[in-house]
Formats: C-alpha cells, structure tokens, sequence
C-alpha cells in the first residue's frame, strides 16, 4: 500500500480529473471532434456529390449520345429529302420545260400552219387575180380585131360541142 | 512515434540507471545504519508517494523540489512548503506552524505531541495512512499530485494545440493533430462505438480525457527524472477514485432496463435473495477489478524494473549490469506496451459498463 494520505489524493484527484475533464472537453475535445465530424460529413458529401457528378456525367454521355444520334439521324432524313426534293425538282422542271417545249412546238407548228394556210390562200388569190388580168388583157388583146373574135367565136364554138 | 518512445525509453532508461547508483549511496536510511543496501527502500521511494519531489543527490544531500504541505488540522487550515522537515522522515524534525506542532514519519505527518513511533510501527502496513486520530488531514500536493498536474497541464497544453491547428487548418489533419487524431479516433471506432452504440457521443469527452489521463500518467512514471517519475497510476488510491468516476457515470446513465436487470432479473422469484445480491456485487466488482487491475500492474512493471536494476547493487559487482540492463531494457520496452494498453484496457472496459448501462434492450 503506496500511501501517504489517502484524503489527499482522493481529493485531488477528484479535482484533477474533473477539471481536465471540463477543460479538455471545452478546449480539446469538442473543437477536435466537431472537426472531425465535420470533416467526415464532408468527405462523405463530396464523395456523394462526385458520385452524383458520374452518374450525371454518363447522363449527360448517354444524353449527348442520344442528341448526337438524333442528330445525325435527321441530318440524314434532311439529306434524303433534299435529295429527292432535287430529284423531284429536277424531274419537275424537266417534266415542265417538256410541256412548254411541247406546247411551244404544237404553237409554233399551228402557227407555221396557220401561216403556210394563209399564204397558201393569198397565193390563190394572187394567181386568181394574176391570171384573171391576164386573162382580161389575153381576152382584150385577142378581142381587138373582130377576126380574131369570130375565130374565137369559132373555135370556142368548134369546142363547145354541143352535146 | 514508436521510434521516438523507444529513443526516450532508452534515454530514459540511461538515466535510471545512473540514479539508483548516486541515490543508494547516499540515501540516509533511517532502517539501517550499516550501509547495507535494501532493494525494498529503493524500490518504496520509488514507488511511494512522498511529500517532496526527489530530483538527485549531490554529494550526499539530496537535491528535492520542496512541495506545499497543506493540513486542514484542529486549527483550522496550515499550509507549509515540505523543506521544513529538512528531508526528515524519522519523526525527529519538529515543524512549527499555525501553533501546531508538526513530525514526518515515512511521510505521514503526525502531530508532534501525539506521534508513537511503536504504535505505528504495530499498525498494518494497510492501516498506516488511517491513523486519523493522531495525525491532521493532509491534503498536501504529494509527488503523485504534482505529476498529475504536470501530466493535465501536458494534455491541455497538447489538446489545446491540436484543437487549434483544426479552426486553421479545415482539410487534412497534420502535425500534432495529424498523431493525435488516429488515437482520438481509435478510441471513438474501436473503443466508444463499439461498446456503447448510438449514444456513444455523449461519453466520449470522458472516455477520451479518462485514456489519456491515463496513458501519459503511465509514461510519464515509466520516466525516471524530474520532472517525470511520479507514480500515478501505480497508485491504488487514483485508481479508485477513476473506478468511483467510471461507476459513478455508469450508475447515472443506467436506463430501467440496467436497473430492472439488476434489481428484477428474469429468474424465478424464489431466486430472488441470491440473485439480487449478486447482482448488486457485481455492479461493485466491476469497478473494484478497473481500480486493481491498472494499479497491480502498473506497480509490478516498477517493481520489477527496479528489482532488476537492485540486482546490481545486491550482488554487489558491475559484472551482473549486463544481464540487469538487457533485462531492464526488455521490461522498459513491454511497460511502454503496457501503459498503453492499460490505458486501453480501463478505457474499453469503462465503455463496456456505460454500455450495459444504457443498453436499450436486451
């Protein structure tokens, strides 16, 4: 037994120890540990918040892929159409410039008709009037002495058998 | 850090090996007046608690740090610093103070008029310090408690520190925190949670403050030199009182379920009269096992490295110091396991009766 006074160090230690207590639980251990799980809390919300982060991430991946592909797909179409709106335009406008060519040629062939028609006529008419005066001026000239008119008389009666 | 303890358990270690040889032969043993050396008296002013701090011996006076003497006697409260007894540990020195008469015998203080030496000596060593009838109450700052403020100043002065560097420093810890943190949180982890559970916040300022009271107290006595030695933890008397402080906070956060347990255990009613009693024991051998089990064997590390280092001086020839310092060199090493696991020990089973005591259900 190691002991000078036990009252003494009972009461000391008692006090010792209690103040340590309150001193080190205010001064030490309370900063210590609040830090301490402070700093746990954040390390366990970062690692949250960079899990998070990932899976967003792949979202966000998977997202860009989808756009991308969608993307590419409508491209795609826009190009399809446009290459057969070009075709159709193309086969339209061929299609058309037929037509009109068409059209131009019927036109031009009735009016060339049309033309050839009416100079056909005016020829007629031309070589109708041509050999009506000549015929005036053959009849005149072969008129202006009676013998030629009896020998016409003749010769025309000679023809005009009757009959 | 294992590094660093077993630099300064070596160093340590030089010096206590130097001491004995300077104290011994010189020591003024009151026992024996032929010289003979007595490893029990080297090994006792080790162990013991003493009212002075002896720091060395310089040809033949010791050299001490003189402690307050404080008694609250039948005059009311005296205080007087402990060099007025002159190193005086036979009752022969006769202090004076506040109209009272003072004698130091084995440091216990007596007063002068009503000291028997015969009577003491015919007490038992366990009645020895209860002579009340013959002596003040004192309530001196002993060698024990000075090293116990040295050791509290040490934690808040180093807990201090490292509760700073946390406001400072918010990301990683380092320096003192960086060491003291894994610590903090191995008695939080392993020590704390484990055995108390949800509630393990509560409690963990004491635990934490219980360990490493006790765990510094436990090196500091395995540092020979002042201002280290003082044998705390060796000492049944501040075991007890961390047992009272353990069974004290054990008793208040007992929920009815720790009571009920204790007092209506789930056994037949006719057991009734055995069980309840063992049960009441119980909830005082817990504490009484915690109080002896730091004291013996904090005390037996010193007893034996002292023995060891007495082997030298019992057989009288330096040619045993090989074998005393390869077997001191050992012990020192396995003590600093020690105070640390003993520190561990009294801490988990600390937590272990909180947590019977707030335990939910069974």
């Amino acid at each position: 037994m190691n002991i000078v006074a036990p009252e003494s160090l009972i009461f000391w230690t008692t006090i010792i120890f209690l103040l340590l207590l309150i001193l080190l639980r205010k001064f030490a251990w309370k900063p210590i540990l609040g830090a301490v799980r402070t700093r746990e809390t954040s390390i366990n919300d970062a690692l949250d918040a960079a899990e998070k982060a990932k899976l967003e991430m792949q979202n966000l991946h998977a997202d860009n892929e989808k756009l991308l592909q969608e993307a590419r797909a409508e491209r795609e179409a826009m190009m399809k159409e446009a290459r057969e709106l070009k075709a159709k335009m193309i086969t339209d406008a061929k299609d058309d410039a037929k037509v009109e060519a068409d059209k131009m040629v019927a036109q031009a062939q009735a009016a060339i008709e049309s033309e050839k028609k009416a100079a056909i006529a005016e020829l007629k008419q031309q070589v109708a009037t041509l050999s009506l005066e000549i015929a005036e001026k053959v009849v005149k000239h072969e008129l202006s002495d009676s013998d030629k008119q009896m020998k016409l008389v003749n010769e025309m009666l000679g023809d005009a058998k009757l009959n | 850090m294992r590094l660093t303890q077993t630099l300064i358990g070596s160093l340590a270690l030089m010096v206590f090996l130097l001491m004995p040889l300077k104290g011994t032969a010189s020591d003024p043993n009151p026992e024996q007046g032929d010289g003979k050396f007595d490893p029990k008296e080297l090994i006792n002013s080790h162990v013991w608690d003493s009212h002075e701090f002896h720091i060395a011996d310089w040809s033949g006076h010791p050299i001490t740090l003189a402690l307050p003497i404080i008694l609250w006697t039948e005059n009311g409260l005296t205080i007087f610093p402990s060099s007025e007894f002159h190193h005086d540990n036979t009752g022969t020195t006769v202090v004076e103070a506040n109209g009272q008469q003072f004698v130091k015998y084995r440091e216990h203080i007596f007063y002068a008029d009503r000291f028997d030496q015969e009577k003491f000596e015919a007490t038992s060593t366990m009645g020895r310090p209860f002579l009340y009838e013959d002596r003040p109450l004192d309530f001196s700052i002993t060698k024990t408690v000075f090293s116990m403020i040295f050791v509290s100043l040490l934690l808040v002065l180093i807990f201090g520190f490292a509760a700073r560097s946390y406001k400072k420093n918010k990301k990683a810890p380092k320096g003192v925190s960086g060491l003291l943190e894994p610590i903090i949180l191995f008695v939080r982890d392993e020590i704390a949670v484990p055995n108390i559970g949800s509630k393990y916040q509560k409690y963990m300022p004491l635990l934490l403050t219980i360990f490493f009271f006790i765990w510094l107290n436990n090196l500091i006595g395995l540092i020979p030199f002042f201002p280290f030695s003082g044998n705390v933890t060796g000492n049944i008397i501040f075991t007890l009182v961390m047992a009272v402080i353990v069974f004290i906070v054990t008793i208040f956060s007992g929920n009815k379920y720790y009571w009920k347990h204790i007092l209506t255990p789930d056994v037949p009613k006719a057991l009734y009269p055995i069980m309840i009693p063992i049960e009441i024991i119980g909830m005082f051998t817990k504490p009484f096992a915690l109080m002896v089990r730091l004291f013996a064997n904090i005390t037996a590390g010193h007893i034996i490295i002292l023995s060891l280092v007495g082997l030298i001086f019992i057989f009288e020839t330096a040619a045993i110091s090989p074998v005393s310092i390869a077997f001191v060199l050992f012990m020192s090493v396995l003590e600093l396991l020690v105070a640390a696991l003993q520190a561990y020990v009294f801490t988990l089973l600390a937590a272990l009766f909180i947590g019977q005591a707030v335990e939910e259900h069974h």
